[in-house]
């Protein structure tokens, strides 16, 4: 899919078009953090898909939302685009990608890192259905291991698969007895 | 108004970190923003809004039921789990009601769905109307809706439309929690305690008439999902569950008439009404 909308500029350009290599547009749309996991970036999160900057100067940065209703979605697009603007890039674009849908395989080695550091569980591998048959349902009780971001322990156990925002299951500590969040696999 | 502009100007009034950028209300941003929009040729643009009509309505009105168990939940973390479920399905009606804006040529806005439709203007099953019951009714009627929607949603992911495609295999993911928490709840009740069994097998038998509706649906046949296969896929869930929970299935008649030929239950225009009213009372207001 490309894009085929334009996002107004609502602040002029005071500085003269800016003359700066392909990939500080990368860098500044880089460092915009999530809204709900503020200790991941939007790249890190696996959400920011591309970022073009254009011979005439203008950037286009590409995202895609977690799950449907995710409400941070407008809330990413327009601290992309402040970010970018802020950064001198007068004319910005943010489109957004529905295909292929977000998994939470795209996070980063350094974004589950990060979530680890502050005491949110990463996602294991996200569920795959291959075969071509409708996606079955698993009755029997899944086994699987989320050691707990705080003391490392394997023994834990999930008290809700749905928390806070969309993206997180609520778990506990069996050895440390600590409650904490993991961002569950999809 | 465009909500970009709202965003935006909150979030620059309200400083990076500012609490002040949280807008509610109407006029929201399109939920498509930046997404190709164009109709593939040979796509039925009137065929297409149909279809996202019909199924953002089924999601919308079913969130609904599901944001009014918030305070009325037995525990927090089942209020936590209804209110995600509601969400996901209220994200998934917003783009579809933006997809049937672009197809049926209008450019109507998800809000002229959600809002500005009276009952009679609804396309979705009557299953989602009923009155939300007790938590066995719940997680009962949430089984059959994410079984169904899951067994449809996996088919329409390959439909002609990219838009209504990639909607699709994004609800599949969504849809597949949803079935699993809710099978779950139906099979630690009806093979729990005898008042708990009792109840998961009423709500089972007020289920059953419903769901002929469901099994019969057409409005994806264009877009390449058989009404048969999807019955089928979803038979064979809510038998597994029924097993499982040590339920047996009803001879229940039918309910007569159908919710996509633009038939109600009694229900639907009361809770329209609440949906609706900060709405049409105050139209494009934020705040």
């Amino acid at each position: 899919m490309t894009a085929t909308t334009t996002r107004p500029t609502t602040t002029p350009a005071t500085t003269a078009r800016p003359t700066r290599p392909l990939s500080t547009a990368e860098q500044v749309a880089a460092e915009v953090v999530d809204p709900e996991l503020p200790m991941l970036t939007l790249l890190e999160l696996g959400v920011l898909r591309a970022v073009e900057t254009h011979a005439n100067g203008s950037v286009t940065a590409t995202l895609t939302p977690t799950y449907s209703g995710c409400p941070a979605m407008a809330e990413m697009r327009a601290d992309l685009a402040a970010r970018l603007e802020s950064a001198g890039f007068a004319d910005v674009r943010i489109e957004t990608v529905l295909d292929p849908p977000w998994t939470t395989d795209w996070i980063s080695a350094e974004g589950r890192r990060k979530l680890t550091e502050h005491g949110i569980a990463p996602p294991g591998p996200a569920p795959r259905h291959r075969g071509g048959g409708p996606l079955p349902l698993i009755l029997s009780p899944t086994r699987r291991v989320v050691p707990c971001p705080y003391c490392g322990s394997d023994d834990t156990e999930e008290t809700s698969r749905f928390g806070a925002t969309s993206c997180r299951a609520l778990r506990r500590c069996r050895s440390c007895l600590e409650p904490y969040e993991q961002v569950k696999e999809i | 108004m465009s909500d970009d502009h709202i965003h935006l100007s909150l979030a620059e009034a309200g400083g990076a970190d500012g609490d002040a950028r949280w807008a509610f209300g109407t006029g929201f941003a399109d939920p498509l923003h930046g997404v190709a929009t164009a109709l593939p040729e040979g796509v039925d643009g009137r065929a297409l809004a149909a279809c996202c009509t019909a199924l953002g309505d089924d999601a919308l009105v079913a969130a609904q039921r599901l944001a009014q168990w918030c305070t009325r939940a037995p525990e927090l973390e089942e209020e936590v789990a209804l209110a995600n479920i509601g969400l996901d399905l209220l994200g998934q009606a917003r783009l579809l009601y933006a997809r049937a804006g672009q197809a049926d040529g209008t450019g109507r806005g998800e809000d002229a769905y959600a809002y500005f439709r009276d009952a009679e203007a609804f396309r979705n099953v009557r299953l989602v109307e009923l009155p939300g019951g007790d938590f066995a009714f719940c997680v009962g009627r949430i089984l059959v809706q994410s079984a169904w929607r899951l067994a449809l949603f996996e088919k329409l992911a390959g439909c002609a439309d990219p838009v209504l495609a990639a909607v699709a295999a994004k609800g599949v993911k969504e849809l597949a929690y949803h079935r699993q928490y809710a099978a779950e709840w139906v099979v630690r009740l009806g093979d729990g305690t005898e008042e708990s069994h009792r109840r998961m097998q009423a709500a089972w038998d007020q289920l059953t008439p419903w769901l002929a509706e469901l099994y019969e649906d057409e409005v994806a046949e264009g877009f390449g999902v058989s009404a048969r296969s999807v019955a089928e896929a979803t038979r064979a869930v809510l038998a597994q569950v029924a097993e499982a929970a040590g339920l047996t299935d009803a001879q229940a008649a039918p309910v007569p008439g159908s919710g996509r030929a633009g038939d109600r239950t009694e229900h639907l225009e009361p809770l329209l009404a609440e949906l609706q009213v900060v709405a049409r009372a105050h139209p494009e207001g934020t705040w």
